[in-house]
């Protein structure tokens, strides 16, 4: 099935390669499988991490055997140990000293390496010909192409997208005029520079092309803003999926296709569930950010919001009998999330009944809120999803929003000319409290004021999360 | 620092304006406090508790004497000489309904603000005092009728016999309505509510009580603007008659707080009602003072009738819960004083821009400024389905999204299937071969991601990105070419991927380490 090099790769080494391929594209289906529940989900990795050795020693060995003797092939192996020897520490390390908090700009990070190892792909591609002729040469021509410029707005994109995460950049959308006529003409420009290309194959092309594509994805994430950044990174997650398949045509590897494949729609679903979840369709969130048509309502008066102090809300919390606690990025930020977990410790210990209510799009990442309760050692079993968590929370006593704010407005629900209307959110406002934790009364990142903070049910508690739960934790 | 004064209530009141708490809060905003001696007794707040918390106890001519005068009720014409020329005096004083009153404050040069004049919109909610004594007088109201009443309120299934819940109809969803309902239902009784704003309906129900409808055929209800119950129809009044009369014979307890504004209180049970109630019913008419909502009932009074029925007209229910009633009360004027003092300087500074400020001033150095511009409230609900905001006639829907007709979607998929047609009927050798494994990955795929769990997205987005890393087996494919340019890149596409799979892989491994299930519950 690998065909590295048809005049010298042996037989025999192809087909052992084919097979392992097949058996690493089984494990690594289980490995994903693996991950549909808590429990197996160990095992998952574990079935990952085996499919890559085998991917990885295959290759290897089949690469090798057939170059052997000839002297680019010592160098080639020396440079292949050095590279995967200095690339694991540095991942290994990365992995080990990442905060959770932080897990957004890693994931991001690791997707522009995919994009990188894409371009460069494509490139050693151009460079290195595999004397191909006809139809065929004009489709590896087109596989070039399309590698280097999927590869390429992948790496820029996420670099983009790691810089908005990590605040190294401003996180708010970047409104040139005419962006959606930027990035149509952007695919439009490539597809003309591909047919040129296969006509007539140069390295200026090539080198337009890796620009056009590092320029689309520069520009792509730029104009998208901070909170939609869920959608954006498992949307940057699956193309660098597809650039992986992309590769895998280019160099005639179905362990590459279909790998790529698998990690392309996965992504590509975590996007539909993500804008599923915020109500909008991926073309709204790739062709322009929240907040532009929003400040229509703002100038109405939604009434006075009421403050709480920690105290009071330590008496209410000890005389609960359910409490949900819905947390948003904010926690996230504050890194609140140890002193809620012991919170939530205190409150369980005293027979109090505490649930966790996540937005599927709460934090940056999709399932971040999930990671950052998990380090803090909140037991998953009480941390559930918003379809599991909105029926009940009528009948709940306390509800504390931490750092969250547009998944808990009920403009969402109710007023039909919100900017956010249909949005699903957390229906908070029925339960009888609502503890709303705030640094000001500014709007959430749609931009939209959130009538919830005037409820008659509703009190605010200002100030950074961190502390007004340790205030808490203290009056407890 | 200016001096607040509490002073002593007449005897008949149980209530203060201050409690060491409160007194306590004054102090933060920079007022010296200064309690006549002994004005706390009748609420459980001794003198010393008062001085401990910061208060000065004094003498009552030494209270009166205060430049700021906090009371509960309105003053009589005796304590109206001892207050201090320019003094500022806060308490209830039935404004509306007392204008020789209004006079009598004016004819002494001093500002009077009257707390029971508060409007009601959202941001004067924390100096409502109507709706904090209400809250009071509705549980209490509750209370005195279990204690009149001789049988449980909750039902029970005991060794000696079955025994039935107790029936409840409140009259009057309103603050006290409320209190009421939740009173009595979490004592187990069955509880009915009526009440001419059909919005309460949902308030009604989620404390545990069943509204009642009055059906009025061909009449639209409406939705109260200021947050009061309005006037009703007659043809309302007519089936609103029938539905008590219905009730009273059925019922074991009737809780009436019907009151509207500036009149006096609707008639709601009959003398034939109550005739027709079972003997040892209780009902408590908390609006006898206004007239009352029973007929028969006396305010101040407990009336038995001929058949038995107990009918409570008490007009001090809050002032029986005294201890409660003076703290609520107290905080209802630290906030209003709050708002009054913007520097937290213990400066008083009356400002009639403010609509609460203007709303609650009856007379200002000696000038009446009674009554003030109507208030409108903007928390009630809109009339039609919007939120609360009221925005609906500011901005234009947002257009709605048109999901793919049915022949659209058909014909999308139809030219998806034609154009991979014609890709593997055109294309050669390898390339159709690939494209079956592509398509058949991202079917695989789709289903495979779409039984995670939500809460492990995360470790899927790293684990994915972990195998993406795969792209290193095309660049070791490369590596061996000899061509050193493409070596070196090779070495590079290497590395970064390798930082992918070992770093993907790693922290995948780290965040599920810290999924933990809870233990044992």
């Amino acid at each position: 099935m690998s065909t590295i090099d048809a005049s010298t790769g042996s037989a025999i080494a192809a087909s052992v390669a084919g097979a392992a391929y097949i058996v690493a594209a089984l494990l690594f289906i289980m490995s994903l499988a693996g991950l549909s529940r808590h429990e197996s989900s160990r095992a998952g990795v574990t079935y990952g991490m085996v499919g890559m050795a085998i991917a990885l020693v295959a290759t290897i060995w089949v690469t090798f055997q057939g170059a052997w003797g000839q002297p680019q092939a010592v160098v080639g192996l020396v440079l292949l140990l050095v590279a995967m020897l200095v690339g694991a520490v540095i991942g290994l390390w990365r992995a080990r000293s990442v905060e959770m908090t932080g897990m957004p700009e890693l994931i991001a990070l690791l997707h522009s390496f995919v994009g990188l190892a894409a371009v460069l792909v494509g490139w050693n591609g151009h460079l290195y010909a595999p004397g191909l002729t006809g139809a065929l040469a004009d489709v590896h021509h087109a596989e070039v192409f399309i590698g280097i410029f999927i590869g390429g707005v992948t790496f820029t994109g996420s670099i983009v997208a790691f810089l908005k995460l990590s605040g190294r950049i401003s996180s708010k959308p970047l409104m040139l005029p005419g962006k959606n006529l930027l990035n149509v003409g952007a695919i439009v420009v490539f597809i003309a520079l591909t047919v040129w290309y296969v006509i007539t194959p140069s390295l200026a092309l090539l080198i337009v092309v890796t620009t056009l594509s590092l320029a689309l994805g520069w520009h792509l994430v730029a104009s998208i803003g901070g909170g939609d950044m869920p959608v954006v990174v498992s949307m940057l997650n699956s193309y660098s999926g597809w650039a992986a398949a992309a590769a895998g045509f280019l160099l005639n590897n179905d362990l590459l296709i279909v790998t790529g494949a698998l990690v392309g729609s996965s992504g590509a679903y975590l996007s539909y569930i993500m804008c599923k979840a915020m109500n909008r369709s991926f073309i709204s969130v790739i062709a322009g950010g929240f907040g532009i048509a929003a400040p229509s309502s703002d100038d109405v008066d939604h009434g006075e919001h009421r403050e709480i102090d920690a105290a009071s809300v330590a008496d209410m919390l000890s005389g609960a009998s359910s409490v949900v606690i819905t947390p948003g990025y904010g926690m996230a930020v504050a890194q609140a999330q140890y002193p809620v977990a012991e919170l939530t410790q205190k409150l369980r210990d005293r027979g109090v009944d505490v649930k966790f209510g996540i937005h599927p799009v709460a934090g940056r990442l999709p399932g971040h809120m999930n990671v950052l309760l998990a380090e803090a050692k909140v037991p998953y079993d009480i941390v559930l999803e918003m379809d599991e968590i909105n029926d009940d929370l009528s009948s709940t006593a306390v509800v504390l929003v931490i750092g969250a704010n547009d998944t808990v407005n009920p403009a969402a629900a109710e007023d039909p000319s919100s900017p956010i209307a249909g949005m699903p959110v957390l229906r908070v406002w029925e339960a009888e409290n609502v503890i709303v934790f705030k640094r000001s009364m500014a709007s959430g990142y749609a931009g939209v004021q959130n009538p919830l903070f005037f409820r008659d049910n509703a009190q605010m508690l200002f100030g950074d999360a961190k502390e007004r739960v340790d205030d808490i934790l203290r009056a407890l | 620092m200016t001096q607040i004064g509490i002073v002593r209530e007449q005897d008949d009141e149980t209530r203060v304006a201050a409690t060491p708490q409160t007194v306590g809060a004054l102090r933060k905003i920079g007022y010296d406090v200064a309690v006549e001696a002994g004005a706390g007794v009748a609420s459980a707040y001794l003198d010393d508790a008062y001085a401990a918390a910061g208060a000065r106890v004094v003498t009552a001519v030494e209270a009166w004497a205060s430049p700021i005068l906090l009371k509960v009720n309105a003053p009589t014409d005796a304590e109206i000489s001892r207050i201090a020329d320019g003094a500022t005096l806060i308490a209830q004083l039935s404004p509306n309904l007392r204008p020789e009153l209004r006079q009598a404050l004016a004819t002494r040069g001093i500002t009077a603000l009257a707390l029971d004049a508060v409007p009601r919109i959202s941001r004067a909610q924390s100096m409502d005092v109507l709706s904090s004594m209400s809250n009071i007088s509705g549980y209490r109201a509750v209370v005195e009728a279990a204690n009149e009443f001789g049988r449980f309120f909750t039902g029970q299934v005991a060794a000696a016999g079955k025994v039935p819940p107790a029936k409840v109809l409140v009259a009057g969803a309103g603050v006290a309505g409320l209190a009421a309902i939740g009173a009595a239902s979490s004592l187990g009784a069955i509880v009915r509510a009526t009440d001419p704003r059909p919005e309460v309906a949902d308030q009604v129900k989620s404390i545990g009580g069943t509204y009642l409808d009055v059906i009025v055929p061909d009449e639209q209800k409406e939705v109260s603007s200021d947050g009061y119950a309005k006037a009703t129809s007659e043809a309302y009044d007519r089936r609103a008659a029938e539905l008590y009369s219905e009730q009273a014979a059925d019922v074991d307890i009737i809780i009436t707080t019907a009151l509207i504004p500036g009149r006096a209180a609707p008639r709601l049970i009959t003398a034939a009602d109550v005739a027709s109630m079972k003997p040892g019913s209780v009902i408590v008419d908390m609006a006898a003072a206004q007239g009352g909502n029973v007929e028969g009932s006396v305010g101040g009074q407990r009336v038995v009738t001929d058949n038995g029925v107990i009918i409570l007209g008490y007009t001090d229910l809050a002032g029986r819960l005294p201890t409660q009633a003076s703290q609520l009360y107290g905080t209802n004027l630290v906030n209003l004083l709050k708002l009054m003092t913007p520097g937290k300087d213990g400066q008083l500074v009356l400002d009639f821009e403010d609509v609460v400020q203007r709303a609650v001033t009856v007379v200002r150095d000696g000038e009446e400024t009674w009554p003030p511009p109507p208030v409108q409230v903007s928390a009630a609900p809109g009339p039609s389905t919007s939120s609360g905001t009221g925005s609906s006639s500011l901005a234009e829907p947002v257009e709605a999204k048109k999901p793919l007709s049915a022949g659209a979607k058909v014909a999308l998929i139809a030219a998806g299937i034609a154009a991979l047609f014609l890709v593997n009927a055109v294309a050669p050798a390898p390339l159709p071969q690939h494209f079956t494994v592509l398509m058949l990955s991202v079917v695989v795929g789709f289903y495979v991601i779409g039984k995670v769990s939500h809460a492990l997205h995360t470790p899927l987005m790293s684990v994915t990105n972990a195998i993406s890393g795969i792209i290193v087996v095309g660049a070791i494919v490369q590596i061996a070419t000899p061509n050193i340019v493409v070596q070196i890149l090779s070495a590079l596409a290497v590395l970064v991927a390798s930082v992918n799979i070992f770093g993907g892989f790693a922290v995948t491994r780290r965040m599920l380490n810290m999924f933990s299930k809870g233990a044992g519950k």
